[in-house]
């Protein structure tokens, strides 16, 4: 390495001087946050395509109850829109909480961001408490291929909510450390779509496996 | 085992399509082969009689040339394509003379279950057809995926456990031919070769009453012991007990085979449960 | 303790995989106490390990996928040497150790040797082309890689401590379920690539971010080089195809691990539907491997043409034409499967219309050859054997994409040849091209030409000779994947195929032998001018190698072939650059982030093979601690003072000036 000084990286390594973000012919490379933005957003969209396989595996297996129980006979509904409730909050929450963090508020993000852990957390008891029912009563994962499948995705978007959680206590401490810095915004930014794009999942779930599996 | 030298309607079809398919591509492939190496040589270099035409980036009339040609390619193929699947489907019935034979085929590890319940009789790794007849194939398997092959009598199809395929061939010379396998199945698998003899259709019946004799009957017992996981050298034949064998395997009434019992001792503790 | 694992698990009774086993750890040791004697431990770790420099990066990329091609490679030679004898006999290995052979080396091939090579090569050359400074992501790259050599690892493993799947290279249930599959194989193959399926995932964002958010001022999309352009469909269809063997390869794990019902024969579970998600992922994965091959030779042709690429627009078209019909014709792979005429033909005839793309690119690269000024180097060699064998490999596959000509051929030796011709004649072509072209690049000498030529000729032979039998084969009717056979006329097509795989070697052995009588005279073999091709496009700007930061000051693009754009005004107007105007840099800080996380992931990935449930544990705790460590620093780019660029660039250009100059003088 040359005789080089550390930094941590600005918003226009390119020196453009906010040229590059217009639409006129192609001013140079975007700034950070757009390229951070924008992988994410890409990468999002990579988790759907998984997700769409486990909707697809869903769709094809759901007659297939091998003699056990079918989504009519399981599906508590009443726990479903309670934690489709807890699910809508903790994002209107974390939308808070970026709004805390463009206005640079510490107080209010961490606030926000503490309340949609807890309302995730409450998701996720609601869930594990429907699961462990399930299983109790002899309709766990191994019954069916459609328990299977129905097990797969639920507990798949479940466990994205766990590790968003984990990812949500690890921003709450990286602001208490080193404040709103420009990488850690950056970070944020990510766990805001993380989090959002969880949401839209979770409608699709239960509009497909919830509502027209009570529905046959 | 040429699918080159057909035996049957349906291989013969095969076989037509095939060549059609390959010399309507090799007209456009040869010329265009040929272009490369020509073009390759001529503009070589060390060529001074080439000319050098360093701004010929683009140009209309090729452009419209090089989409076109591979187009009305597909579009020709495409009809065959279509036209020959259609009439070529597996679970068309085959037209031919003298009554059908109804054949239904159980694919074991590793070795292949005829059943024939119109006649009451059952072979291991033989098939024995008459000339001329339609052949009617019902197909399932006992464990993983096979496929049944005769390579001069036509079309494969895949054998699944729990589900049903259907397949139509007809054999129109008498001798004997063989048939295999397709698809990978495990240790065993490259023993999954069968013979296939075509006789006579007056020679048939004959052939199912002294099959019929045998003292060997396909029960719940004895296919048990088919199912176990084994290589068959002999041509084993049976009477069949039950004409709806087929169906309780097909339907998993007869669960799905096991898988492999422990063998060696070093395979012992990592091969788990 | 230990879950499955104990000492039964080391093959001590199988003098093959032991032996093997012991020559590539003996290899390795060597390799590592010469390292450590020399002392370059310290360079390895700052310069190569722990950088996130892409140049680095797909250096490393590119020397996996060579040394997997060995593995692979062995793995063939024993499979055709298997085949050659095994007549009437059991042959050289029992069906157990053949069945391993043939999964593991369709495996590694894919997995280990395409795709590293072609992301390696777009990693190198993707940033340099685009005129920018790296990839939009680079520590993230940097796991990318590692995660991928730590799949790689773990494959390698299997050799040694238990043992392969022996299902085939796609492990179809029922065969592949816990009943018919109960060791421990299967579950290699599958956490393997559930692990290098994210570090693959991750280079698909990197580089789609990259070619869409990171370009050089003045350089709009249709003036990118067309290698870019094939980065840009390829990392699409890794971005899309990729979660889908991830997802399913998590259905198989849970099936065998948690007695789940996706694909087993009981409960209702359904065989056919991982068919169907496989070949939905495996169909667009060749794509995203023969995608950047020709993008290789659409800059081999030109350049070594001395002309543009004709009909630049359309072969942008072709390739993203091709980019989305590639996931509409999955079902192609599965005909015999007896979906019913309509089902069949629509696929068939999908499958047919990606040949028309594809025919136009060839045509492209045809005309671009005509009113060129062709100049034999080895690269251009691999392109002209590329297209005669390319196009043979395409007709056998629109052949087999006619479903009643299929319901003959259908997994035989005929299937095996088509693929293997249009594997081996565009991607393995197209990495032999791109890896000679773009050498001299990455390390500042050219690699021999003679040696190079040789391989080149015996590879090219040696493929004709080994795969025109196995067509013959296949039209006999032989199936794939037999451990022994006696039928007859098999028999000396697989003699001829065992002749061909002599010669494919002796070609392999050129190319080793080409670098290291290379590295060895590179001295005389150097290239100051950091242009020695007379290229057209903007990598060939930069010195040989480019310094870290690739332009001290990023190119004013203008045109499309940037740099002989900037090449011709600068020989017409006989000027010479003036000095521009340098400023501080700021380039990622190297880390150590990708090589610890794959540590971590080597060591889930083993526990949970073998079912050490403490360790899965151990191992996801450190790979999240290394996450957390990595966010907390304080520092993630250090400055380049401008004098220090201005120096470097300086010295650069003084080089190739010299080296210019004496070029051009009478001698």
């Amino acid at each position: 390495m040359t005789d080089a000084a550390l930094a941590h990286g600005h918003a226009d390594p390119h020196h453009l001087g906010g040229l590059q973000d217009s639409a006129l012919g192609h001013e140079g490379p975007a700034s950070k946050r757009i390229v951070t933005g924008y992988g994410f957003w890409i990468f999002l969209l990579s988790d759907i395509v998984m997700f769409s396989c486990f909707f697809a595996a869903f769709a094809v297996l759901h007659g297939q109850t091998a003699g056990g129980p079918s989504g009519a006979e399981l599906f508590d509904l009443k726990s479903v829109a309670a934690e489709t409730a807890f699910l809508l909050l903790s994002s209107f929450a974390c939308g808070l909480a970026s709004i805390a963090a463009d206005v640079r508020n510490a107080r209010w993000y961490q606030t926000a961001m503490a309340v949609t852990g807890v309302l995730g957390l409450c998701f996720l008891a609601l869930e594990a408490r429907e699961f462990a029912s399930l299983v109790a009563r002899g309709a766990g994962p191994t019954r069916s291929a459609f328990l299977t499948s129905f097990f797969t995705l639920v507990g798949c978007h479940g466990l994205h909510v766990s590790a968003g959680i984990l990812w949500l206590l690890t921003m709450m401490a990286q602001v208490y450390a080193k404040g709103f810095r420009a990488d850690i915004l950056r970070r944020l930014l990510c766990f805001a779509l993380f989090w959002h794009a969880l949401d839209i999942i979770w409608v699709a779930i239960f509009s497909m496996v919830y509502l027209l599996g009570s529905a046959v | 085992m040429n699918i080159l030298d057909p035996q049957g309607p349906i291989a013969a079809a095969n076989k037509t399509i095939l060549i059609d398919s390959v010399a309507i591509m090799l007209a456009i492939v040869v010329p265009t082969i040929v272009a490369i190496l020509a073009f390759a040589y001529w503009f070589r270099q060390s060529n001074p009689r080439a000319r050098y035409l360093p701004d010929f980036a683009y140009s209309g009339r090729i452009e419209l040339v090089v989409w076109s040609i591979p187009a009305l390619t597909i579009i020709l193929l495409g009809g065959v394509a279509w036209i020959g699947s259609h009439e070529l489907d597996p679970a068309v019935r085959v037209e031919g003379t003298g009554s059908p034979v109804r054949i239904q085929a159980v694919s074991l590890d590793w070795k292949w279950l005829f059943i024939y319940p119109d006649q009451r009789v059952a072979t291991v790794n033989s098939l024995t057809v008459p000339v001329g007849a339609p052949l009617e194939f019902e197909l399932t398997s006992a464990s993983v995926w096979n496929v049944f092959f005769i390579p001069q009598l036509g079309s494969m199809i895949y054998t699944m456990n729990g589900m049903v395929t259907r397949l139509n061939l007809r054999a129109d010379n008498e001798g004997d031919l063989r048939g295999l396998s397709a698809h990978f199945s495990g240790d065993g698998f490259p023993s999954m070769m069968f013979d296939v003899h075509v006789i006579s259709p007056l020679d048939f019946p004959n052939w199912v009453a002294n099959t019929a004799k045998t003292g060997a009957v396909l029960d719940a017992d004895s296919y048990r012991e088919l199912e176990r996981q084994s290589v068959e050298t002999g041509r084993r034949v049976y009477r069949l007990d039950n004409p709806r064998l087929f169906e309780y395997i097909a339907t998993q009434k007869i669960p799905p085979a096991p898988g492999p019992t422990l063998t060696t001792q070093s395979a012992q503790s990592y091969l788990g449960k | 303790m230990l879950g499955k694992l104990d000492i039964s698990a080391i093959p001590i009774d199988e003098p093959i995989p032991l032996v093997a086993g012991g020559i590539v750890l003996a290899i390795i040791l060597a390799v590592l106490i010469w390292a450590g004697v020399k002392g370059y431990y310290p360079y390895i770790w700052r310069e190569w390990i722990t950088s996130v420099d892409h140049k680095r990066i797909g250096v490393m990329y590119v020397l996996l996928a060579m040394v997997m091609l060995l593995r692979g490679g062995i793995d063939a030679i024993m499979m055709r040497a298997q085949l050659a004898i095994a007549f009437h006999s059991d042959g050289l290995f029992p069906p157990q150790h053949y069945n391993q052979i043939f999964s593991a080396h369709g495996t590694i091939m894919i997995f280990f040797v395409g795709m590293p090579f072609v992301i390696g090569l777009m990693n190198l050359i993707v940033p340099l082309q685009l005129g920018v400074r790296d990839v939009a992501f680079p520590t993230l790259n940097s796991v990318g890689f590692w995660l991928t050599a730590t799949g790689a690892l773990l494959v390698n493993i299997s050799l040694v401590i238990g043992e392969f799947a022996r299902t085939g290279w796609l492990v179809f249930p029922p065969l592949s379920e816990l009943t018919y599959s109960p060791g421990v194989g299967v579950d290699y193959y599958a956490w393997s690539l559930e692990i290098s399926g994210i570090g693959t995932l991750v280079a698909g964002i990197n580089l789609v971010t990259t070619v869409l958010k990171l370009r050089t001022r003045g350089m709009t999309y249709l003036r990118m080089p067309m290698f870019c352009w094939t980065t840009l469909a390829s990392n699409l269809l890794i971005i899309a195809a990729f979660p889908i063997l991830t997802a399913t390869l998590t259905m198989l794990i849970l099936d065998r691990y948690l007695g789940f019902h996706f694909f087993t024969n009981e409960a209702g579970g359904n065989s056919m539907m991982f068919m169907n998600l496989i070949w939905a992922w495996g169909h667009p994965e060749v794509y995203i491997l023969v995608l950047p091959a020709f993008g290789i030779f659409s800059e081999v042709v030109s350049t070594f043409s001395s002309k543009a690429l004709f009909g630049y627009r359309s072969m942008v078209l072709a390739t993203m034409a091709i980019c989305i019909i590639s996931f509409m014709v999955w079902l192609h792979h599965f005909f015999t499967m007896g979906a019913g005429p309509n089902v069949n033909a629509v696929f068939g005839i999908a499958s047919m219309i990606i040949a028309v793309p594809t025919g136009v690119k060839i045509y492209n690269w045809l005309f671009t050859m005509f009113g060129g000024r062709i100049r034999f180097d080895t690269p251009m060699m691999w392109a002209v054997g590329f297209m005669v064998t390319f196009i043979i490999g395409g007709l056998t596959g629109v052949l087999v994409a006619v479903p009643p000509a299929d319901f003959l051929l259908h997994n035989s030796l005929f299937l095996v040849a088509h693929f293997h011709n249009v594997i081996i004649g565009a991607v393995l072509f197209g990495a032999f091209a791109g890896y000679t072209y773009w050498f001299p690049k990455a390390f500042g000498f050219r690699l021999h030409e003679g040696l190079g030529k040789a391989a080149f000729w015996f590879t090219l032979i040696g493929f004709y000779v080994t795969f025109v039998p196995l067509y013959a084969a296949g039209m006999l009717g032989m199936t794939r994947r037999m451990q022994h056979y006696d039928v007859a006329e098999w028999r000396p097509w697989m003699i001829a195929a065992g002749v061909g795989t002599i010669l494919l070697t002796i070609g392999v052995v050129f190319q080793l032998l080409q670098l290291a009588v290379s590295i060895r005279h590179r001295d005389e073999l150097r290239d100051a001018t950091g242009d020695p091709w007379d290229g057209r496009s903007l990598e060939w700007a930069t010195s040989s190698p480019p310094p870290v930061f690739n332009f001290a000051v990023m190119p004013n693009v203008t045109g499309e072939d940037a740099y002989w754009t900037i090449k011709s005004k600068a020989r017409q107007q006989g000027l010479q650059a003036r000095e521009p105007d340098y400023r501080d840099i700021e380039m990622p800080r190297n880390s150590p982030t990708g090589f610890v996380c794959a540590f971590f992931a080597t060591v889930m990935g083993f526990a949970l093979i073998w079912h050490i449930w403490w360790m899965v544990i151990l191992g996801l705790v450190g790979a999240f601690a290394t996450f957390v460590v990595f966010a907390w620093r304080d520092h993630d780019e250090y400055v380049i003072p401008a004098d220090e660029v201005a120096r470097i660039d300086r010295a650069n250009l003084a080089e190739r000036q010299a080296a210019v100059n004496a070029a051009e003088s009478p001698a």
